[in-house]
C-alpha cells in the first residue's frame, strides 16, 4: 500500500483543526493545570501553602525579576542596555522553579531566563553587563553554577544531563535544573536529553516554560501536541503541568521533583503553562502576528500581583512594608547599575581571549597582526 | 594501531579518576572497532557506559560532564556520524571558554574513526577533519602511527581544551610498531619527518601519511629526494616544520583524502603562499579527493582516494615544472 499524500496529515491547520486545537488547549488548561494559588489570590490548596517566610521569599525575588525586566525596557531606550527578551509576565514560571534549587546546583538558561538567574543569585550588576555585551557579564561568578543565557535552542538540554550525571558519579546530591521553551520542545536536543536522562538515570529537573510563542509562531501552530508535560511519558519520566503564572505551585512543583532527583528518583520534566505577554525582544513588534485582544486575558494573570493579593489579605504583608519592599529592590538595582557602569569597555585583543588555556602560534601571530591594524 | 588506542585509554582511565568514556557500543561491545575492549570490564559501568543513540545527545552530555569537572571521552561511531552534533560542537563545545571567560573549560576529548581504502558502506568513509579545524576553539588531532595514536592520545585526554581525535580507519589494523608501555606522550603542535629530502615537499597526516610515503619511495627509486611531513595535529598546526622544509626544497605536494574545495590541504597551502612564496619553484599541488560525497561503489572507491601513484605523479608534476 502507498500513502497518497491525503492520507497524511496535513502540515498546517486548518481553521476548523485550528479551533478544535485551541478549545483542546484550553480544556486541557482547565482541567490538568497544578495550582495551589488562584488567579484571583484565593487559595485552591490549603494543604500545600509554603510558611509565610516562603511565599514572602518568592515574592520578593518577583519583584527583583520585574524591577530588572522594567528598567531594562527603559535603559535599553536610553541607549544603556542592549537588545533583550523581556520575560515580565513570566515571573512565576522562572522564581519559583530557580528558587527550588540550592547553590551547589546547576542552572541553565536560556536568553529569557534572565528571571531565572538573578534568583540563583547571578549578581544584577553582572547581569545589565551581560546584556550589554560586556565581557564582564560573561565572566560567571565562581561561587554558582549558572551557565551564561543560551542563545541557541535547547543545546543546554543535553549539558544538563552531562553536569547532572556528573554530579551523581561524583556522589553528591546536587542537581541540573534546565530551561526551555515551548518552541525548543521542538528541536531534537530536548527529545535526545529527556531520552538520555531517563536511559542514564540523571538527576535533572527540565522546565518547559510554555509560553505560548515562539518568536511569532503560537503553539498551536508549533505542535499538534497539546499537553507538553506528557511528552515525558515517552521517555518513561514523570511529567508535570503546572500553571506558570502561580508562584507557589511552580515553587511546589519543581522542589519536589529537585527533591526527588537528589534522592536517586530520576528526572522530571515540569511544563509551566505561562505567556510572552511582552514582545520577543525589546526590537520586536508583536502587532504583527497577535492581537491586543489575545494577551489581554493573560495580563489579568499576572503572577506578581496574584501573589500581591494573597500576602495583602492574609496580613503577611501590607501596603507599607510592600512600598518598603519595593524600594529596597529598586535601591538593590541602582546600586548594581552604579556598579555595571564602572565596567571598563573591553581591549581589541580581547577577541582573541580565552579560546585556549594556551593560544595557539596561529593564535600568538593574529595578536600581533590585530594589535598592528588596530594602531595603524 | 587500535591496540594502541585501547592501551592510552587504559592508562588514562587508571591514572585519573574523571576520565570517562561512552558512546555507541564502547562498553560491553568494546566498540565496532574494539578500541573500547575489555574497558568497561576493568573500570565499570559507571566510567565506560554506552549511550542512547544519538551524537547531539552524545556530545552535549559530554559538555555538561567536562562543565562539572569530569573529563570526558566521547566516541563517535564514525566521523561521519559527527555532522548531527555539530551544532553542540558548532554552538558550544569550541566556544564555552570564551563565551565564559574561562570560568568553564572543556577538557573534552572526541574520537572518530574517519577515511576510506577499506570499502565500508555508505557516510562511513568521511573526512570532515576541516570543519572542525575550521572552528574556533577546538583542536583537531590526527594520527598516523601506533606510537603516535598512543603518544598524542594521552596528550588529548591530559589538554584542557577539546579535542578532536580522528583515527584513519585504514590503519586500525594495517601497521604495526612497538609502542611505549609507560605514560609517554606526544605534544600536540609538533609535526614528524617521516622521510628526508631536498628536492620535494609532501604535506600529510593520518591515512594519507602511509600513501605518501609509498609515493616518496617510488619517487626516491627515480633519484628524487622527498621530504614528507605528518602533521600529526591540525589544530595547532606546526607552521615552522612545513616552512622550513620548502624553503630548503621549494616544491611542495599536499596531500589529504577530503573534498577538494575548502579542505585543510587549502589552509596548508595558503600558509605556505603567504610565508614562503619567494622560495617555491613550483607552483604548490594539491593531491586530494573530489568536491562529491565519498564514493560507496567498492569497485571504483580508489578512484576518490588518492594513491601513491597519484601522489607520485604530483612529485613528478612539481619536478618538471
Amino acid at each position: 500500500m502507498t500513502l497518497s499524500s491525503d492520507s497524511l496529515p496535513q502540515a498546517g491547520l486548518s481553521a476548523e483543526g485550528a479551533a478544535a486545537s485551541e478549545a483542546a488547549y484550553d480544556a486541557g488548561q482547565a482541567a490538568g493545570l497544578f495550582q495551589i494559588l488562584a488567579p484571583d489570590g484565593e487559595v485552591v490548596r490549603p494543604d500545600l501553602m509554603p510558611d509565610a517566610d516562603t511565599q514572602l521569599r518568592l515574592y520578593h525575588q518577583m519583584r527583583r525579576a520585574r524591577h530588572f525586566d522594567e528598567r531594562g525596557w527603559v535603559l535599553y531606550r536610553q541607549g544603556r542596555l542592549g537588545v533583550f527578551p523581556p520575560f515580565g509576565g513570566m515571573e512565576a514560571s522562572q522564581v519559583g522553579t530557580a528558587a527550588a534549587l540550592t547553590a551547589d546546583d546547576w542552572l541553565f538558561p536560556t536568553y529569557r531566563d534572565t528571571g531565572a538567574a538573578l534568583t540563583l543569585g547571578l549578581p544584577i550588576a553582572r547581569t545589565l553587563a551581560y546584556w550589554r555585551t560586556s565581557p564582564h557579564g560573561w565572566a560567571m561568578p565562581e561561587n554558582l553554577k549558572v551557565l551564561p543565557f543560551y542563545i541557541p535552542i535547547a543545546t543546554q538540554y543535553p549539558q544538563a544531563v552531562g553536569a547532572a550525571l556528573a554530579e551523581k558519579r561524583k556522589g553528591t546530591r546536587n542537581v541540573a535544573l534546565a530551561y526551555i521553551g515551548d518552541g525548543g520542545s521542538s528541536e531534537g536536543d530536548f527529545h535526545e536529553a529527556l531520552n538520555f536522562a531517563g536511559a542514564l538515570d540523571a538527576p535533572c529537573v527540565f522546565i518547559l516554560q510554555n509560553n505560548g510563542w515562539a518568536i511569532s509562531v503560537p503553539t498551536r501552530s508549533q505542535t499538534r501536541a497539546v499537553d507538553l508535560s506528557r511528552r515525558a511519558a515517552g521517555y518513561g519520566l514523570p511529567g508535570v503541568r503546572v500553571d506558570g503564572n502561580d508562584v507557589l505551585a511552580t515553587w511546589h512543583v519543581t522542589a519536589q521533583a529537585v527533591e526527588r532527583a537528589r534522592n536517586g528518583g530520576g528526572p522530571t520534566l515540569i511544563e509551566t503553562v505561562t505567556y510572552r505577554v511582552k514582545p520577543h525582544t525589546v526590537a520586536d513588534d508583536p502587532s504583527r502576528y497577535r492581537t491586543e485582544e489575545e494577551s489581554a486575558p493573560w495580563r489579568e494573570k499576572d503572577p506578581v500581583t496574584r501573589l500581591r493579593a494573597h500576602l495583602l489579605r492574609t496580613g503577611v504583608l501590607n501596603e507599607e512594608s510592600d512600598a518598603a519592599l519595593l524600594a529596597e529592590v529598586a535601591a538593590e538595582f541602582e546600586a548594581a547599575l552604579q556598579e555595571a557602569d564602572t565596567y571598563p569597555d573591553p581591549t581589541p585583543a580581547e577577541i582573541l581571549d580565552h579560546v585556549f588555556a594556551e593560544p595557539t602560534p596561529q593564535l600568538r601571530r593574529q595578536r600581533e597582526e590585530l594589535l598592528a591594524e588596530v594602531e595603524a | 594501531m587500535v591496540a594502541a588506542i585501547n592501551d592510552a585509554l587504559d592508562m588514562a582511565l587508571a591514572r585519573d579518576p574523571d576520565v570517562h568514556i561512552f558512546g555507541e557500543d564502547v562498553g560491553v561491545m568494546g566498540g565496532v572497532f574494539r578500541a573500547t575492549d575489555g574497558l568497561q570490564a576493568k573500570y565499570g559501568v559507571d566510567r565506560v557506559f554506552d549511550t542512547p543513540l544519538a551524537e547531539a545527545g552524545i556530545v552535549g552530555m559530554g559538555i555538561g560532564m567536562g562543565l562539572a569537572g569530569l573529563k570526558p571521552v566521547a566516541e563517535i561511531q564514525f566521523a561521519g556520524f559527527l555532522y548531527p552534533a555539530l551544532d553542540q560542537i558548532l554552538s558550544h563545545l569550541g566556544r564555552f571558554r570564551h563565551r565564559t571567560r574561562s570560568r568553564y573549560h572543556l577538557p573534552m576529548v572526541i574520537r572518530a574513526p574517519y577515511g576510506g581504502g577499506v570499502h565500508t558502506p555508505e557516510q562511513h568513509a568521511d573526512s570532515p577533519e576541516a570543519i572542525l579545524a575550521h572552528t574556533p576553539g577546538v583542536k583537531v588531532v590526527i594520527p598516523s602511527t601506533p606510537a603516535d595514536a598512543r603518544g598524542l592520545l594521552l596528550s588529548a585526554i591530559a589538554d584542557p581544551d577539546p579535542v578532536f581525535f580522528f583515527e584513519a580507519i585504514k590503519l586500525y589494523r594495517s601497521v604495526k610498531e612497538e609502542v611505549p608501555t609507560d605514560y609517554v606522550t606526544v605534544p600536540l603542535g609538533k609535526a614528524r619527518h617521516v622521510t628526508r629530502g631536498d628536492d620535494v615537499t609532501v604535506v600529510c597526516y593520518g591515512g594519507m601519511v602511509e600513501v605518501a610515503t609509498r609515493a616518496a619511495e617510488a619517487a626516491g627509486a627515480a633519484g628524487i629526494g622527498v621530504e614528507v611531513i605528518d602533521l600529526r595535529t591540525l589544530v595547532p598546526m606546526d607552521t615552522d616544520t612545513v616552512l622550513e622544509s620548502v624553503e630548503k626544497t621549494g616544491r611542495v605536494v599536499v596531500v589529504t583524502e577530503a573534498p577538494r574545495t575548502g579542505g585543510f590541504h587549502s589552509e596548508i597551502s595558503a600558509t605556505i603562499a603567504e610565508e614562503a612564496i619567494e622560495f617555491l619553484r613550483a607552483p604548490i599541488v594539491r593531491v586530494t579527493g573530489y568536491d562529491a560525497p565519498y564514493p560507496p561503489f567498492t569497485a571504483i572507491e580508489d578512484v576518490y582516494r588518492p594513491s601513491a601513484v597519484r601522489v607520485a605523479r604530483a612529485i613528478r608534476k612539481v619536478m618538471a615544472y
